[in-house]
């Protein structure tokens, strides 16, 4: 028995699109959301994220009825990101059909709020995605907001270990430098993390090559995400699914 | 009918939808007389060890569930929906459960806790519920778990860090450490599997 290696289609949602640019710019309409879960989920992906990436610049609300339709149909864990403000949100998105949620900007502004959505729902449904780019604070790793337009100046591997004191369950890190470019995931910085983090870390940002997925995990990575590649059909979740297997990762296949 | 208890904690809209695929008609529900008559009791959790058992007491979940068992009418328990079925737990200070199965709930030994994923179980050969699935993976979300045998019962056994029970079938009580309702086709199965047996 050994823990699957988890591929993970993201979902970025704006307007009830989904949308991918790079580095988070000249976004251009990648489909239905609610097609593309079903899709995902027939093609073998172990979980679906979606993020409302409109949500902070926009304050706008995380779309509920795409979340509803998607877990009417696709039975594999959903997390659901963008907007999420306080646990009533949380609660929200939980009973219309999110397994786990995660949260950004607002735990930036207020990291209290780690502690109040762990309380209530576990630490097992709460995700801090780390928007994090190579930056001058101690660690060489900043954290961002705004989908990677503004620094913060904190530092993300003390963000990460603050963070997972209060009570995350799991990090999703995504490097602002490598969204977007499938130029390869940001290898130190999943690997610096790793080193740091007690609880999974889901890597996110620049998979574009079959090589890129294992190098990531061989950083530490737990989990491996990724939208532009599956969303454009560069990659086939079945065939990164059998390229791992074939190099001796474990994936549920 | 399928009720599924809604006492506040888990993911009752995915519970319901899977249960719902097998054909029966399910219900979201607290009330005592539903939870009572149907053919099977669906408790899912999801949070904290002692919160779950204060949520469950205050919607008198406890005398539901004891009254179904005084019945021999099927229950199935899902995460910490399975957890509260022991003594107890050692989250945060400590919880009594229900005490229907001996031993205590306790940490997962394993450097990266939550055990969140996809894993595989070594299926009891006298398995029911894992019929046709037993080399299938399930999808788990857990740093707690049971790990000692439930005595007269059939025990699924799942291994990270150290190995826990994945699954317990006793008569009329059985339940999952993982989600079945999260698992892909292998879970419907699995749900199937149970809802035949009502």
């Amino acid at each position: 028995m050994t823990l699957a290696k988890r591929i993970i289609p993201c979902l970025d949602v704006a307007g009830g699109r989904v949308v991918k640019g790079v580095n988070f710019v000249n976004l251009v309409d990648a489909g239905d959301p609610v097609e593309l879960a079903k899709r995902y989920g027939e093609e073998g992906a172990d979980e679906l994220t979606f993020l409302d990436i409109s949500a902070s610049v926009e304050e706008r609300k995380t779309t509920i009825e795409i979340v509803r339709q998607t877990a009417e149909q696709v039975f594999i864990p959903l997390t659901v990101g963008g907007g999420i403000r306080s646990t009533d949100d949380v609660n929200n998105l939980l009973r219309n059909g999110a397994d786990k949620v995660s949260i950004n900007t607002a735990a930036i502004a207020r990291p209290e709020l780690i502690n109040e959505i762990a309380d209530r729902f576990g630490n097992q449904v709460l995700v801090l995605s780390v928007d994090a780019r190579r930056g001058r604070t101690p660690s060489g790793f900043e954290v961002t907001t705004h989908g990677g337009r503004q620094g913060t100046e904190i530092d993300a591997l003390a963000w990460v270990e603050a963070a997972i004191t209060r009570g995350v369950g799991e990090i999703l890190l995504n490097s602002m430098d490598a969204d977007g470019t499938r130029a390869g995931y940001d290898i130190e910085m999943i690997a610096a993390v790793r080193a740091i983090s007690s609880v999974p870390i889901i890597a996110s940002g620049g998979a574009g090559a079959m090589n890129d997925f294992a190098l990531a995990l061989n950083a530490g990575a737990d989990a491996l995400l990724a939208a532009s590649v599956f969303h454009f059909g560069v990659h086939k979740i079945g065939e990164v699914k059998r390229y791992l297997a074939a190099e001796g990762y474990p994936v549920r296949q | 009918m399928i009720a599924i208890l809604d006492y506040g904690s888990g993911n009752l809209r995915s519970a319901e939808r899977a249960f719902a695929l097998t054909g029966q008609e399910v219900i979201v529900t607290s009330d005592p007389e539903l939870c009572l008559s149907a053919d099977g009791l669906v408790v899912p959790g999801v949070g904290a060890y002692s919160a779950c058992m204060e949520q469950l007491r205050s919607i008198a979940g406890e005398e539901i569930i004891a009254a179904r068992l005084s019945m021999k009418r099927k229950i199935f328990g899902i995460c910490v929906g399975m957890q509260i079925f022991f003594d107890g737990g050692t989250e945060k200070n400590g919880s009594s459960g229900l005490g229907i199965w001996p031993g205590e709930v306790s940490p997962i030994a394993a450097p990266i806790l939550p055990h969140i994923g996809w894993n595989t179980v070594t299926a009891a050969t006298d398995s029911i519920l894992f019929n046709g699935v037993a080399d299938q993976s399930f999808y788990f979300v857990h740093s707690f778990a049971a790990k000692s045998q439930v005595p007269q019962a059939i025990n699924t056994f799942c291994e990270y860090g150290e190995p826990f029970l994945a699954a317990v079938e006793a008569e009329y009580v059985v339940a999952t450490q993982f989600h079945p309702e999260k698992s892909g086709d292998a879970g419907a199965q699995l749900i199937k599997n149970w809802v035949n047996t009502l």
